[in-house]
């Protein structure tokens, strides 16, 4: 056992399911997740998928963490491996004192030569088999079997399984009892045959009242409706599909006109994400809030009307999902790997606003901030997830919103503003904040103009004359500047003690990176901890670096992608940045933080 | 500079339309396109069209794509909001722009390079959705921006300025507009004023995509001999099949023709679409048969035109995403807002 893997303690362990996907495994781990948290207990729940339907293998990680912790922790205390293809691979990441759960329809003895964990095999497939007739519901059933003999070795309550599977199935009642009655094959099965005790335990606590378990996909379709955005344009790609699903699920839930059925929004799946940005661009310039759910991949495509949008000062908005790239890379794997490209999407000079949720929670609030921002700053405004926080469940506090809130349209002319004007110029910086109003379709005759990708200058008209081009980029540069003191401030985690070394992170690093400096301080190594949310980065950014002799800068790309955009948009000292990669497209655990940490201060200590 | 403001000349007896404008109040900025462009005849087209139509140029969105027939945006309705998009990609910016307002008049400049290569996929999807737009399509089968390059809607054997044979067959958007069930088809040449301006007006009426086909010869790079979409060869296989004539509700149908000969189709908003046979047995409400006599006609170098096609019962986008009337971008929030309370009624399911 390495020195920094823990043994499970009462309510601190992990459990992984190993399934074979497309056999109904994902509904059942999220219902045992569920239970758990229903007992008061905080969870921690991650998906590792393959891109597939069905027949590959695929993974189910629950944390359970007393002290609430967002991150993976790197142990596994609890392997339920049902998914013979990869025994091997299970058995090996089991940390000492493990317990191992198999299905012992077909034996593995060679199971027992690990003699630091515990193997307990229950025959699911014998005992489904012969109690469900018919063949679909034999798989299936092995996934309510096991969950019955975890139920049984983590001593769960069982009320609490039975009122989940209830409401699971409210709309197929037949199903609830063939459900309850593998639970309890599986419950049965261990209490029969193992009476040993194990470290896995859990005990009720009251931890998550008011705490909800959501994924970060659907909270941006909530926050895009609470936003009162009214268009979304999308092309399926994961991870990001369940963006709009949920939008739309929403939008039929609460925009739709009881009487009429009329829908008062409109959602297009566009025949490429070239066409989803245009279809964006096409009714935002036309005044309607509009957004696009995509990743990487989508964004290489929409890079064209990216830079149209920003040079035309179009406001639009893109959720982009962060998967693995480059190219189609690894699609049902995470990463923050398009923070650089999303930066400065498109040819030309180009630089846009960023803003970097680390959980669900934010992602409600951000995409909110995100309508108001494009169409503040008449720009396109990315938010950038990725596919842990888009599509893993995460307890997060409750989602509140104030209604008091009014979106902010910004700067666009009235017909009566206009009938005022003299005359109105599209891009004539009137109040010297680089932010000119405009004009859309159907209001005025004097408030006509005539949108170009080409060159312009600040009249609206058409341009090739370089002082005139120069004004209008010079003043897109500025704009986009002043953006860094209205995208979300930085939030900084000071340490108890004084320190010369910080970190910087961005996202879903976050719970990974809060537990790796919890139990740092608690070995006596402090560290200032800042997670930046927005780009660009506002001065404080700058002033935390210069504050400190080495910055480790965490993030889950190769090329220390934020780390580069800190030394191309802050005059911060290179040497001062550290970085510190994570890649290999799982989520991120606060062991390999810990760790890297751990080993690059000793280095420093001995240097 | 590529386009010139045009000087707006006021005579005292200039004919008013319906709102009390004249003609000039529907121009633009001059023209930068070469003299006798096909394009200028189009722009002069629609200007007339709106003009005729008394539709008030700040209630028209012009949107357009990248090249020659995409800059002519500028060049008409100067009251009017205009979008030059990017190439090939005016499609998705009008559907966008569409679902947001649906209460303006929509027309679409774009030209076979950008309609019919870098466009095509989105050019297709407009016409799936039955975006309800105008959409002009500016065919000369040759790239004038870049100096001559063949167009995907060069046609097979046609050579170029500099003597290449064109050995790749044609894309032809209105068969491939009847195949992928557009709703209003209509070919058009831009040296019959008459046929091209009772068309446009048709098709901004029409309640859906409607696709006018305009041969335009461009005559700086197709307009030689050996060219099939040059004026000369216009000229001599150009074949009116059917003409269509827009009646506003409440205007009178005053032209006479022998009975059987015309056939009236109710418009959405009212009015009348007369239609008259200059063949015998041709009926654009047929597809399968205006798509057999786009192939025959092609099959005898003949250029057939006029409404070829046109279904006025097919649902147009906002329909078929059972859209409310008001635009978007009227609707308040407070009815956009689901409310706090609902926020936290909903959140049980996650808890």
């Amino acid at each position: 056992m390495s020195a920094l893997q823990s043994r499970a303690a009462l309510n601190d362990f992990t459990i992984k399911l190993a399934n074979v996907n497309g056999t109904g495994s994902s509904s059942a781990n999220g219902l045992l997740m569920k239970a758990i948290f229903r007992m008061g207990i905080p969870v921690v729940g991650k998906n590792i998928f393959p891109s597939n339907i069905q027949g590959l293998p695929t993974w189910y990680e629950i944390r359970v963490t007393e002290k609430g912790y967002h991150g993976r922790s790197g142990d596994v205390h609890l392997m339920v491996a049902m998914n013979a293809k990869t025994y091997t691979q299970d058995l090996a990441e089991l940390s000492p004192g493990g317990v191992l759960l198999y299905d012992s329809t077909w034996p593995h003895p060679e199971f027992m030569n690990r003699s630091d964990i515990t193997v307990i095999g229950v025959p699911f497939a014998r005992m489904c088999n012969g109690a469900f007739k018919a063949a679909r519901s034999r798989i299936l059933m092995k996934n309510m079997a096991y969950i019955g003999s975890v139920v049984a070795l983590l001593d769960l309550d069982m009320k609490v399984i039975h009122e989940l599977v209830r409401e699971m199935f409210a709309a197929k009642p037949k199903l609830i009892d063939l459900n309850l009655q593998a639970l309890t094959l599986g419950f049965d099965h261990v209490k029969e045959h193992f009476d040993g005790t194990l470290d896995i335990k859990v005990e009720a606590r009251d931890l998550t009242t008011g705490k909800i378990m959501i994924d970060g996909n659907e909270a941006t379709a909530l926050g895009c409706v609470f936003g009162g955005a009214t268009f979304g344009a999308w092309y399926p790609i994961t991870p990001s599909t369940s963006i709009m699903d949920g939008f739309t699920k929403y939008c039929r839930m609460f925009r739709v006109d009881p009487e009429t059925q009329e829908h008062k929004y409109c959602i297009i799946q566009a025949e490429d994400e070239l066409a989803a940005a245009g279809m964006v661009v096409g009714a935002s310039w036309n005044g309607a809030r509009a957004f696009t759910p995509t990743s990487g991949a989508g964004i290489s495509l929409m890079s064209e009307f990216i830079g149209y949008a920003y040079y035309t000062e179009i406001p639009m908005v893109l959720f982009d999902v962060q998967r693995t790239g480059p190219s189609t890379g690894m699609p049902t794997r995470t990463q923050q790997c398009d923070m650089q490209i999303c930066a400065y999407a498109s040819h030309g000079d180009t630089c846009h606003i960023l803003l970097f949720p680390s959980q669900p929670q934010e992602c409600f609030e951000m995409a909110a901030q995100a309508l108001d921002l494009a169409e503040r700053f008449q720009t396109p405004v990315f938010v950038l997830s990725d596919l842990d926080i888009g599509m893993n469940d995460w307890m997060v506090d409750a989602l509140s919103w104030d209604d008091s809130y009014q979106p902010d349209r910004g700067k666009v002319l009235s017909k009566t503003d206009l009938e005022k004007m003299d005359k109105f110029h599209r891009y004539l910086d009137v109040d010297g904040d680089y932010i000119p109003y405009r004009t859309l379709p159907g209001t005025d005759p004097k408030g006509a103009y005539f949108t170009r990708g080409s060159g312009h200058n600040k009249w609206g008209s058409y341009t090739e004359e370089g002082q005139e081009y120069k004004e209008l980029v010079d003043r897109l540069r500025n704009k986009w500047a002043s953006a860094a003191d209205k995208v979300p401030a930085p939030v900084l985690k000071a340490s108890k003690g004084s320190s010369n070394y910080a970190i910087l992170s961005v996202g879903s690093c976050d719970g990974a990176v809060i537990e790796a400096c919890d139990r740092l301080e608690a070995q006596g190594v402090h560290l200032d901890y800042m997670r930046v949310r927005g780009f660009p980065f506002c001065q404080q950014v700058e002033d935390f670096i210069d504050a400190h002799d080495t910055v480790f800068v965490i993030e889950q790309n190769r090329d220390a992608q934020l780390l580069n955009l800190l030394l191309v948009e802050t005059n911060v000292a290179r040497e001062k940045l550290v970085p510190i990669l994570h890649y290999s497209g799982e989520p991120l655990d606060y062991r390999f933080v810990f760790q890297a940490l751990h080993e690059a201060l000793a280095l420093r200590k001995t240097a | 500079m590529s386009s010139f403001a045009k000087p707006l000349i006021r005579r005292k007896d200039a004919p008013t339309n319906d709102l009390g404008l004249i003609r000039a109040d529907y121009d633009g900025a001059m023209s930068t396109l070469c003299a006798g462009c096909g394009h200028d005849s189009v722009t002069a087209g629609l200007t007339r069209a709106f003009f005729e139509l008394s539709i008030a140029p700040h209630k028209a969105v012009k949107v357009s794509g990248i090249g020659c027939s995409s800059k002519t945006t500028a060049y008409f309705l100067g009251q009017s909001h205009g979008i030059n998009t990017v190439h090939g990609r005016m499609p998705a910016v009008a559907t966008g722009a569409v679902a947001a307002n649906s209460a303006l008049s929509y027309v679409g400049v774009s030209g076979d390079g950008d309609s019919l290569s870098i466009g095509l996929g989105q050019f297709v999807h407009a016409m799936r959705r039955n975006v309800n737009m105008l959409y002009m399509l500016e065919n000369n089968g040759v790239y004038g921006l870049t100096k001559g390059q063949f167009s995907a809607a060069a046609d097979f054997g046609a050579s170029s300025k500099k003597g290449e044979i064109n050995e790749q067959p044609p894309l032809d958007p209105v068969s491939l507009a009847l195949s992928v069930g557009a709703t209003f088809v209509a070919r058009a040449f831009s040296g019959d004023k008459d046929q091209l301006v009772s068309l446009i007006k048709a098709g901004l009426k029409h309640k859906g995509f409607a696709l006018i086909d305009v041969i335009s010869p461009c005559v700086s790079f197709n307009d030689h001999k050996g060219s099939t979409k040059s004026y000369a060869h216009a000229y001599k296989y150009y074949h009116p099949a059917i003409h269509a004539d827009y009646v506003p509700v409440g205007k009178e149908i005053t032209a006479a023709y022998q009975a059987g000969e015309l056939l009236p189709v109710e418009m959405h908003d009212g009015g009348t679409l007369q239609l008259r046979k200059l063949q015998n047995g041709y009926d654009p409400r047929d597809r399968a048969r205006a798509m057999a006599k786009v192939f025959e006609t092609k099959d005898s170098d003949e250029t057939v035109t006029g409404l070829l096609y046109i279904d006025e019962t097919q649902k147009d986008m906002h329909a078929l995403n059972r859209m409310e009337a008001r635009p978007l971008n009227e609707i308040p929030y407070a009815e956009l807002n689901p409310g706090a309370d609902k926020l936290e009624a909903l959140q049980k399911k996650f808890r």
